[in-house]
């Protein structure tokens, strides 16, 4: 037990301050901000992550964001297990056609107002894998999409700025 | 016993057996780890029958349209020598006997060929669909040529509800479907458990969600495009995968790496690996709720990743491997960098490690949970890791070294208790081995280039790329047409022979350590999928 407080005293505080990006920023970020979101979620968001047919590369960043250096939840943002509790559906993939019924039960599951974030260059516009027999290809192609967040993966910091972008912090 | 004496021995045996196999030369570089051999396709099963004998391990199988013909193969290995065994079907009557009925591990992949190409294998002891849900039609073969990539597409694809689970009966037996969607940030697949009380009697897996149509998108493509797809087969695996591909390749067009080169590759193969095994152990604290581990963990593995976005410009090293050798170089201050880093992971994966060896919370959970016998192990032909966590002693940067692990002795890391804590332990080891490998790799940089000239491949030219990927035996074939153009890819994914391990491991535990055993195993949904 003293071990694991040693390391727990010795490691500190690690996590790093984020400055809320800036307008010409979002817009790099590939967000399309809408100014009346402030209100809807009084700073506070809970996110269902739904991989939609992704490589696997951009949950590995989203689980990032839990990490002690960027600890996304003392923003208010956090991740739940059922769209029924969430605010804010963070899609990820090009959709494949075996996941479109999922993902559409998955929006249909979310309460309004709900906002749909398309996380990755595939969930923007379909990425290496495109349209086919067995892709859908970009997100809004099978729900409506409220913001993007482009990347491939996205970087854990990308993800935060779009994130706090969104809830207007 | 050297490796061409076994395989002579073995066609002595094949031929006393009455089965003929008849040695197909190929690509210079292809045979000098497999021999390609051809067999009729009414001995496809006898052939099994007798590997399975002499202990050969069933390792990839995959079809291919060649002209009007269909090709069929199946990768054999043992002591490291593999053998690709090959049989011509007939184009009106594609048919042959089913392997999965001598090797289980051919089970789901005979099924991939049956819904891809519409290739039947005659005995196979599950007829169901594996890769298909409602896509595409029945007798529709997404990966026969005729097929267009675009496919005929409904509006809104629905879900496969004629899947035939394994029903339970009895009193007091209930069924728990799970996913496809989950709880938690992690990819689709559905899970049907039978359970009575919390004990499970027996899991069912029904993956195929994120078929993304990659080996049907790959043909066409240039070497550059296709080693970006085969970064992408599975998002954790981006270097082994377009190293498998990229060896492939680089081996149909004849070309050899540079030194420097693959000793890049050989780095950013093993710091894949190491940042790999850290979210696993940390991921597997989280499971049992030891967030004092999941936090240390998440942060050694935050940290490895800066390093990697500050060395080689990504933080998961997509599209550093490229065909013919790496995109990046690595300068004499970037080693410096990467050797310091692994002098402060060392010590504190010391502190950390002590503290966890010590904990009961963790020692309560993880010590015969998740129980994988050897035997079972060694049925499946289970690979890396979980393999090795089994006492299969099976890695391919040992047994079948390519560059740059031919030039380095290495250790490979084995435990025997089979269960959450041996995969646990595994990993550690396998950790502290990359590093020590990383630390050599770098020693052994010479000047000198990094890409070696393309040569375009003949026309029908293959390659057969194999390399030991964070999860394991990662293999990757494929076939040139004219212009420089993929005609067939098929990456294989350790996931694929991993998978059916699970639903072994997990009986007779309880429902609530399932997301435990499961993160033990950490199989790829998108690599199973494709
Ligand atoms: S955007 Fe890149 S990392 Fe994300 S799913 Fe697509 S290929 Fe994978």
């Amino acid at each position: 037990m003293l071990r694991i407080f040693n390391k727990i005293f010795a490691t500190g505080i690690v996590t790093e301050s984020v400055k809320p990006p800036k307008d010409d920023e979002l817009e790099q970020l590939g967000i399309a901000i809408k100014r009346h979101i402030d209100s809807k979620f009084a700073g506070s968001i809970a996110i269902r992550e739904v991989d939609a047919g992704s490589c696997n590369g951009c949950e590995l960043e989203i689980h990032a964001l839990n990490n002690p250096y960027y600890d996304i939840e003392r923003f208010g943002i956090h991740f739940v297990a059922s769209p029924r509790h969430a605010d804010v559906l963070l899609v990820t993939g090009p959709v494949s056609r075996h996941m479109q019924t999922a993902l559409l039960r998955t929006y249909e599951a979310t309460p309004n107002p709900k906002w749909v974030i398309a996380v990755g260059d595939c969930a923007a516009c379909g990425g290496e894998f495109g349209v086919s027999y067995a892709s859908c290809g970009a997100v809004s192609n099978v729900i409506p999409v409220d913001a993007v967040i482009a990347g491939c993966p996205p970087t854990p910091l990308a993800l935060m700025k779009g994130l706090l972008g969104l809830i207007g912090h | 016993m050297s490796a061409s004496q076994w395989t002579a021995e073995f066609r002595q045996q094949l031929a006393l057996g009455g089965i003929s196999v008849e040695p197909i030369a190929v690509a210079a570089g292809f045979s000098e780890r497999a021999e390609l051999w051809q067999i009729d396709s009414q001995q496809w099963q006898a052939f099994a029958e007798l590997a399975m004998q002499q202990h050969l391990r069933w390792s990839a199988g995959w079809a291919e349209q060649f002209g009007e013909q269909f090709f069929v193969n199946a990768l054999f290995e043992k002591q490291g020598d593999f053998i690709l065994l090959r049989s011509l079907v007939n184009p009106l009557k594609p048919e042959l006997p089913s392997q999965a009925t001598v090797y289980p591990a051919a089970n789901r992949s005979e099924r991939h060929t049956q819904d891809m190409f519409g290739i039947k294998f005659i005995g196979h002891p599950d007829h169901r669909p594996w890769t298909r849900h409602k896509a595409w039609d029945k007798h529709e073969y997404p990966l026969r040529k005729d097929f267009p990539a675009s496919g005929n597409p409904q509006g809104v694809t629905p879900p496969d509800l004629d899947y035939q689970f394994i029903k339970s009966h009895g009193a007091g037996t209930y069924e728990i479907p799970v996913g496809p969607v989950h709880a938690g940030i992690i990819e689709p697949g559905h899970f049907r458990f039978q359970a009575v009380g919390e004990l499970i009697l027996n899991l069912e897996e029904r993956l195929g969600y994120v078929h993304k149509g990659i080996e049907k998108i790959a043909e066409g493509r240039t070497p550059e495009s296709l080693a970006r797809l085969a970064g992408r087969v599975s998002g954790d695996t981006t270097v082994g995968h377009a190293w498998a591909a990229c060896m492939a390749m680089e081996q149909a067009a004849g070309i050899a790496v540079p030194p420097r080169a693959a000793l890049i590759r050989g780095i950013l193969a093993e710091r894949e690996r190491v940042a790999n095994h850290l979210g696993d152990i940390g991921a597997i604290c989280n499971d049992v709720a030891f967030v004092f581990g999941q936090m240390q963990f998440t942060r050694l593995r935050e940290n490895w990743l800066r390093t990697n976005a500050l060395v080689f410009g990504h933080r998961l090293l997509m599209d550093c491997v490229v065909p013919g050798g790496v995109k990046a170089d690595l300068s004499e201050a970037s080693g410096h960098l990467i050797k310091q880093d692994i002098v402060q992971l060392r010590k504190e994966l010391t502190d950390v490690i002590t503290a966890l060896d010590l904990n009961t919370s963790l020692e309560d959970r993880l010590y015969t949970a998740g129980f994988l016998a050897d035997e079972i192990a060694a049925g499946y032909g289970t690979v890396g890791y979980v393999g090795r966590a089994s006492g299969q002693n099976f890695d391919v940067r040992r047994d079948a070294a390519y560059s740059p692990y031919d030039r380095v002795t290495m250790r490979v890391a084995l435990e025997n208790q089979g269960d959450i804590a041996s995969r646990f332990w595994v990993r550690h080891k396998e950790i502290k081995a990359a590093l020590r490998l990383i630390e050599q790799f770098i020693d052994l940089l010479a000047p000198g280039d990094l890409i070696a000239d393309w040569q375009m491949p003949a026309p029908g030219s293959e390659g057969l790329g194999i390399v030991e990927g964070w999860r394991g035996e990662t293999v990757a074939y494929l076939r040139f047409e004219a212009d420089n153009k993929i005609s067939r890819y098929y990456p294989r994914d350790p996931s694929i022979l991993n998978w059916p391990a699970l639903e072994k491991l997990v009986l007779n535990n309880i429902v609530p350590d399932f997301p435990v055993c499961n993160k033990s195993v950490n199989g790829s949904y998108s690599g199973n999928d494709l």
